[in-house]
């Protein structure tokens, strides 16, 4: 068998024409995942699709399991990570959420579990579109969350999750969020890196002293009381510290062995240098707002994008230190926080709570954009842009405003 | 700032839940009879209780609401007026599953506050069983077997009443006789319970317990690690298999010892134990097999010696010995330490059969769990003649 896959092995680096999902499908095979599980949910399934597809055509060798629910799907994977396999999981919207409960277990018990969440509306109504809200609902569980652009960015941040996750300063899952449509059921072309550098890049996972095994004899997860807890929280606490470090030794050794340089790991800045106002957000929004920002510019406009890759852990000081150079700062969330301070969007709250601690803070404009999958316009992001210039000229703006809102 | 007071009731886990959450109760409502207000309590982190573990409920009462929330801003108290035991047996020691090896019984009581026990025992006997403390306390005991029912089940045999009693003749500043009374009524609209509350006021005395009575054996200590010793991922070794055993008198090296947790010992977690007559045993292997608790040492020859490093006293060996009183359990209050039988068999064969006879003479009231239905009812005409008469 190994043999054989051998024979399929490419020697040299090719481009294929792929999606998103794809691209994370094809990270997995690369990464030689030994267990993934998977259970229907659109739009996270076109990787389910896509790997089931990589192992019946012998291109890839993993144990590949349907389970009966998403809860089986990630509670199964995070025993066989505890045993010591590399896993690959995912899911999309409320198929995300009713995996909860394995959800909030995996980071405490320090399970390196990969994870896909393709980006959906959270029900009701039924929506198939984009929306952060799925993903962001663990932000707060020990989970490291990343948010990709692009295909490739997809599969190159797939292979860094496991490098990342799987180091033993870290052992926490990372889940790589995809915007539903935009990125995961769009063809892009994408670089596919060679097996032979990916195994210069990942080294195998070791658990060592937490594996599950005979020969190491111990007890996962027993009750504890109140004498306990604190301890084991702040265990977690420590570990997502440690990712910093961890993410850019990552991204450092990445560049490398790759030859692909993402810059500061934690967020791209397009535009920025001469920027009077910034605009900030997750995801493949960055699309619309480049465009948007090239307009502009012809205009005399000079605005710039802070695109946030990873949410957990947040680069709070750094942000800060950075957005402190504007005159004024929007953030567009594809997300929404019911009831939040100033009834923002998740990433706005985040972002004014980093700044709270700069000693320059320009206004904040929050935006809640494009959410269940609508698009997010060029003109939207004009009309974004001259919010946040008004907020610069000192002319007070609302807190939050709905954008692309039918009102 | 007025006066703050304590109690606490060590109770068996399931058995004894709704007597001890009852007793709690009464004290605060009969305090409120006063004008005190009070809070009533059960320790969490106990929960959820397995059957016969030692678990606790607390009933705080304060002159005035100020006082009070000098309590109520505790987790626990620190230190109680009364340590009231409704089961003898828990003298011996406090092993609750979230606790680090064995706590004494008394471990919360002021100077001269007073341990209240249901017992038919001696004081003597209770003394003996209960740890020393460093300074003198009172013991009192409400005559009666142990009151044990189901988890929601109310065995109405007067323990809760007579309790209640006793604790206004201990403690007349927190409640008087006529509080109580007029408790008993509004909550139960029952004078036969009043009636025995007044008995059991009458009735009760105090012996004082100086610091040289007692179980002279330290308290169990435990250093809580940092959280930066502890192992992650909430790990923790497994307990290693165990070893074959050795007979000093022969050097025969056989059987099976399983090794078991350091921390946590069942010293504590029941109300009797099995005695085994090594003579008669025909090594079937049942009560090995179906322990659930793998309390079973073997032997090099091949017989079972139950470890009471890890009997929780269910019973379970003595149901399944097919041998007529080869196994037997005894009330817990009969022994006075934790050795093995085997080894004392061994040591010397006539000597143990004689103390075998001994401790089958005290057979328990077998009250650890439910066996039948009609089982606690029965129970109660005995408990009420008890009250009677005591």
């Amino acid at each position: 068998m190994a043999q054989m896959l051998a024979s399929l092995e490419q020697q040299v680096e090719q481009t294929a024409l792929i999606t998103g999902s794809e691209a994370v499908a094809v990270a997995c095979k690369l990464a030689d995942v030994d267990v993934i599980t998977g259970y229907p949910i659109r739009p996270y399934d076109t990787v389910m699709q896509y790997v089931a597809k990589l192992v019946a055509n012998g291109e890839m060798d993993c144990e590949y399991i349907v389970a009966e629910s998403e809860h089986s799907q990630f509670e199964i994977v995070k025993h066989a990570s505890a045993v010591g396999a590399r896993v690959f999981c995912g899911s999309s919207g409320v198929g995300w959420m009713y995996a909860f409960e394995a959800l909030t277990v995996t980071p405490a018990l320090r399970i390196p579990m990969v994870a896909m969440v393709g980006n959906r509306a959270l029900d009701d109504p039924g929506a198939f579109g984009v929306e952060h809200n799925d993903a962001l609902a663990v932000r707060d569980l020990g989970w490291q969350l990343v948010w990709v652009d692009s295909a490739q960015e997809a599969l190159d941040t797939a292979l860094l999750a496991y490098r990342i996750a799987e180091d033993r300063r870290v052992f926490l899952p990372c889940a790589i969020s995809c915007d539903g449509a935009f990125l995961t059921h769009s063809q892009a072309l994408v670089k596919i890196p060679t097996r032979e550098k990916v195994e210069a890049f990942l080294p195998r996972y070791n658990r060592g002293d937490l594996r599950l095994h005979p020969d190491n004899p111990i007890t996962v997860a027993p009750q504890a009381n109140e004498d306990w807890l604190m301890e084991i929280r702040r265990q977690g606490g420590a570990a997502m510290e440690r990712s910093y470090t961890v993410i850019r030794e990552a991204y450092e050794e990445f560049k490398k062995i790759f030859g692909r340089d993402y810059g500061n790991p934690f967020f791209e800045e397009y535009e920025t240098q001469d920027a009077d106002v910034v605009l900030v957000g997750m995801g493949t929004l960055s699309t619309p707002v480049k465009v948007a920002i090239r307009h502009m510019r012809k205009e005399g406009k000079k605005v710039g994008l802070v695109r946030l890759r990873w949410f957990r852990p947040f680069a709070a000081e750094e942000l800060a230190k950075t957005l402190s150079r504007f005159s004024a700062v929007g953030v567009i969330d594809r997300d929404f926080s019911f009831g939040s301070p100033y009834g923002s969007g998740v990433l706005a709250t985040e972002v004014r709570t980093a700044m709270y601690q700069a000693s320059k803070r320009p206004p904040v404009c929050g935006f809640i954009c494009g959410l269940g999958g609508r698009e997010v316009t060029v003109e939207d992001v004009r009309k974004m842009s001259d919010i946040v210039y008004r907020a610069a000229e000192g002319k007070t703006q609302p807190l939050t405003q709905w954008i692309g809102l039918r009102e | 700032m007025g006066r703050l007071f304590a109690i606490e009731i060590i109770y068996r886990g399931i058995f004894q839940k709704l007597l001890a959450g009852k007793i709690s109760r009464a004290i605060v409502l009969a305090a409120h009879n006063e004008g005190k207000p009070g809070i009533s309590f059960g320790r969490y982190g106990d929960s959820p209780e397995r059957n016969g573990i030692p678990a606790k409920n607390f009933a705080i009462v304060g002159t005035d609401q100020i006082t009070l929330e000098e309590g109520m801003a505790k987790y626990e108290p620190k230190e109680v007026d009364i340590s009231i035991v409704v089961d003898d047996t828990l003298c011996k020691g406090v092993e609750s599953w979230a606790w680090y090896g064995l706590q004494p019984a008394n471990r919360l009581l002021k100077p001269n506050g007073t341990l209240l026990v249901t017992s038919k025992e001696s004081p003597e006997t209770l003394i003996a069983m209960t740890h020393r403390k460093e300074y003198p306390y009172k013991l009192s005991i409400v005559k009666g077997i142990p009151s044990f029912s189901g988890l929601w089940v109310y065995k109405d045999d007067h323990t809760d009443v007579r309790i209640l009693g006793a604790i206004a003749k201990l403690l007349p500043e927190l409640v008087s006789l006529e509080s109580v009374k007029k408790m008993i009524l509004d909550e139960w609209h029952d004078s036969l319970k009043v009636t025995s509350a007044t008995r059991s006021y009458d009735r009760t005395s105090t012996v004082t317990v100086q610091p040289s009575q007692g179980n002279p054996e330290e308290p169990f200590k435990f250093e809580m690690p940092k959280w930066w010793e502890m192992r992650d991922g909430v790990t923790i070794p497994c307990i290693p298999q165990g070893k074959a055993m050795k007979d000093a008198e022969t050097a025969k090296v056989g059987g099976w010892k399983p090794e078991r947790n350091p921390t946590f010992k069942k010293y504590t977690t029941r109300t009797m134990r099995p005695v085994v007559n090594f003579d008669t045993c025909i090594k079937c292997t049942l009560c090995w097999l179906q322990c659930p608790d793998s309390c079973f040492d073997v032997t090099p020859e091949g017989l079972y010696d139950a470890n009471m490093e890890a009997c929780c006293g269910c019973g379970v060996c003595e149901a399944v010995c097919p041998v007529a009183n080869c196994i037997t359990m005894v009330n817990e209050a009969a022994f006075q330490n934790n050795a093995s039988q085997w080894e004392a068999w061994k040591d010397n064969k006539t000597g143990y059969l004689k103390w075998l006879q001994e401790k089958i003479e005290q057979r328990p009231e077998r009250s650890h769990g439910f066996r039948f239905r009609g089982q606690y009812a029965e129970q109660v005409p005995e408990m009420l003649q008890i009250a009677k008469d005591a």
